[in-house]
């Protein structure tokens, strides 16, 4: 199978490789896919919590080079966006910017699960610390 | 990238197919433009020369195998020999019974043949193997009943390597009267295939292997004691006595024939030096990096075969990672399927490390410095993918990724 020129680059020179602390303020951590299937992907976000925009982001994938320039370009994609923009992206930006045959298709919603999934985590993370805020409140 | 000793790209996915021996297409030449006539001709001087042509190639083929020349018929590859010997025993001998014993790991020509059989009714036993790819000659002879009419085991896996145990089958199905055939594609020129040690009825052969041409191939089937009939699959002119009908391919066959004559020739000195590339290649990138894994019996193998599973990194992108270096992968995402390599699961390899395998085939035109190079591109982009798999950096950290909910 023939690799887009995108697809290659981003193999190549993969954007955003590494990781954040789970446990750090601000970090939404979204894992997906499983060995099995031959696909992981590993996103996290760092959010600006008073404006929620997505200042960081970081992957790390296992998988075939469409997957891992499928997440390359949603770490880029996301930073500097808003949450809600961010949630806005869809799979289909991702096929056409890098030219995703069909069969790889299913590496483009992979990623854009996995920052929904980091979203999501983001969110729950906040508000556990916003309860935990708000009860502590309470106690004094 | 490359250094001076290297020319990329290097190919090692001899499994394959070969690279056609210069000596090989020499002998094809002739018989294109100026000796073009059909082996059937019987009639002319243009046919006769050419059906001498034919008949020297069998001769070269069947001394490789130690055959007679009536029992070689030639097909345009071992595909279509699997489906002859299979579809053409179950045709013929359908009134003496009805079950064919094979094993999972076979060809998909002789898999999908005996799956199409099951359809029209016949019963096909499909059994295991162990972790190292190896069917127990023991579950072979139980699983025979008084209505097997043919077991069908091939020689050699072409995604392993992994050499059957065909002598003892051979021995199981003789004294039980039960017809036997070997897929012996990847075998022919690299192992010695002997159709009388082996005790085999009928042994599908295939030319580009072996670096001969594609499109050419034999099936060999017993003369005598007992000597097996086939229904044709192909109706027409009846050629190949009656087994194979259509024109033969007069070069291909050359090719075939001359491909053999020097496998016959060469085999056993070639086989020492492939195997010691491949023992190089292995050692070489077992002891730069851990957590790699053999698939298949370390020792009955192909001397050039090498099926490695690199644990937390994917074997697409790893080819991609060695795009100058041809190799070939059981992940899923190198076929239409989305499955990883049946054979591999079969060994009962994990899909994890099914989808991480790479199959390297050494030949005979590959180098002590290409064995090199490419153990240390592996290195490099086994470790440039593991630093990206967040796998790797689980299992770093303790995770045991067996146990790990997967969000799919």
């Amino acid at each position: 199978m023939a690799y887009s020129d995108k697809v290659i680059d981003h193999y190549k020179n993969p954007r955003n490789v590494g990781s954040f602390s789970k446990s750090e303020q601000g970090v939404g951590t979204g894992i997906v896919g499983a060995p099995e299937c031959g696909d992981v992907m590993k996103l996290q976000i760092k959010v600006n919590e008073k404006t929620e925009v997505i200042e960081e982001a970081r992957f790390k994938t296992f998988g075939c080079g469409s997957a891992i320039a499928s997440s390359s370009l949603i770490t880029e994609w996301v930073k500097g966006k808003s949450i809600e923009e961010a949630l806005a992206i869809k799979n289909t930006e991702i096929v056409s910017e890098l030219s995703l045959p069909p069969v790889k298709i299913h590496c483009s919603v992979l990623a854009e699960d996995a920052i929904k999934a980091a979203i999501a985590d983001y969110k729950k993370k906040t508000d556990q610390a916003g309860n935990e805020t708000h009860g502590h409140h309470r106690d004094q | 990238m490359a250094p001076n000793t290297v020319n990329a790209p290097i190919y090692m996915d001899n499994n394959a197919t070969t690279p056609m021996n210069p000596r090989v297409l020499e002998a094809m030449l002739p018989y294109f433009c100026e000796e073009f006539g059909n082996a059937a001709s019987r009639i002319h001087a243009f046919g006769w020369r050419a059906e001498e042509a034919v008949e020297r190639a069998r001769e070269q083929i069947a001394r490789l195998i130690g055959a007679a020349l009536k029992e070689i018929v030639f097909t345009s590859g071992a595909t279509e020999s699997d489906n002859l010997a299979l579809k053409g025993v179950a045709e013929m001998y359908q009134e003496k019974g009805d079950h064919i014993i094979t094993q999972v790991t076979e060809h998909k020509a002789v898999l999908d043949s005996a799956k199409r059989l099951e359809r029209q009714g016949f019963e096909i036993t499909y059994l295991p193997v162990d972790r190292d790819g190896l069917v127990d000659p023991d579950d072979v002879r139980r699983a025979l009943r008084e209505t097997t009419i043919l077991i069908s085991i091939m020689a050699a896996n072409n995604e392993i390597g992994v050499l059957q145990p065909v002598s003892e089958i051979g021995r199981i199905a003789k004294e039980r009267g039960v017809l036997f055939h070997s897929d012996a594609a990847q075998a022919l020129g690299k192992i010695t295939v002997d159709v009388k040690a082996w005790g085999t009825d009928l042994v599908s052969l295939s030319a580009h292997k072996m670096y001969g041409p594609k499109g050419v191939g034999a099936l060999y089937v017993r003369g005598r004691d007992p000597r097996v009939r086939l229904s044709p699959m192909m109706d027409g002119g009846g050629h190949e006595r009656g087994m194979r009908s259509g024109t033969l391919d007069v070069p291909g066959i050359v090719g075939f024939g001359a491909a053999c004559e020097l496998a016959y020739q060469e085999m056993e000195a070639g086989a020492e030096r492939i195997r010691a590339l491949r023992d190089r290649l292995q050692s070489g990138i077992l002891s730069h990096l851990e957590e790699v894994y053999l698939n298949g019996h370390p020792d009955r193998r192909l001397p050039g075969t090498c099926n490695l599973s690199f644990a937390y990194v994917e074997g697409e992108s790893l080819m991609m990672g060695l795009n100058e270096i041809a190799v070939s992968s059981g992940s899923a995402c190198t076929s239409a399927t989305l499955e990883p390599s049946y054979v591999l699961r079969a060994l009962g390899v994990g899909d994890e490390l099914a989808h991480s395998s790479i199959r390297f085939g050494l030949g005979r035109f590959n180098t002590e410095e290409e064995v090199d190079y490419v153990i240390k591109r592996v290195k490099e982009t086994v470790e440039r993918l593991r630093e990206m798999s967040p796998l790797y950096e689980m299992a770093k950290e303790g995770i045991d990724l067996s146990s790990v909910q997967w969000q799919t």
